[in-house]
């Protein structure tokens, strides 16, 4: 049979979930964290700079949080994917949460801004939580 | 407290920050990430130009 297929690679070994749950979760909580738990602490300083003042200038914007609410495939979709990069926040937005920001999703540039700046903020802590998982398993240093 | 920032500002910051998390993220050595986070921040200005005269040709 003629070898038209390439060889496959070697499979990585995966590592134990005890090994990277910890970075994660605490990469999560709070931005940077998996960063300082790693003694990465430069890159963790700036990762918690840029995330936090990224979402403290969302809420000064009066950025909308978003809620996983139903309803035609679009709304669904935006609702549930920006509900899941605000929660990425992690601490962030459980605070905010716990004291009460609420804001209507209400006409404007600079508050639609800030609906931006929460959501990109989630999403850069997501980069965080992968860079952080990437340092725990040894493919990165 | 509210914030108001114009376009430019609001942009600005966006892709600060953003280009700050993604240089530390994407690359393995210090000198790739700041060159990285430095080309991202780049790109992010060259659009925000790019598009807001475009913007500004298109409505005349």
């Amino acid at each position: 049979m003629a070898q038209s297929q390439a060889a496959a690679p070697p499979k990585e070994p995966t590592a134990p979930v005890s090994v990277w749950i910890g970075p994660v979760i605490a990469a999560w909580l709070i931005p940077g964290g998996g960063h300082f738990l790693q003694k990465r602490t430069g890159r963790g300083a700036l990762i918690l700079a840029s995330v936090t003042l990224m979402f403290l200038f969302g809420l000064g914007m009066r950025g909308m949080m978003f809620t996983p609410e139903r309803g035609d495939i679009l709304t669904t979709l935006i609702n549930y994917g920006g509900f899941l990069c605000n929660l990425a926040n992690g601490a962030l937005y459980i605070v905010a949460r716990v004291f009460g920001y609420e804001v209507p999703d209400m006409p404007g540039d600079v508050h639609d801004y800030g609906t931006k700046f929460l959501v990109t903020s989630g999403l850069l802590n997501i980069l965080a939580m992968v860079d952080a998982f990437e340092i725990a398993t040894g493919r990165k240093d | 407290m509210k914030i108001t920032l114009s376009h430019f500002e609001a942009a600005f910051l966006f892709a600060l920050f953003t280009s700050v998390v993604m240089g530390i993220t994407s690359k393995k050595s210090d000198k790739e990430r700041l060159n990285y986070g430095a080309y991202c921040f780049g790109c992010f200005l060259l659009a925000l130009f790019c598009i807001g005269w475009l913007e500004r040709l298109g409505h005349g």
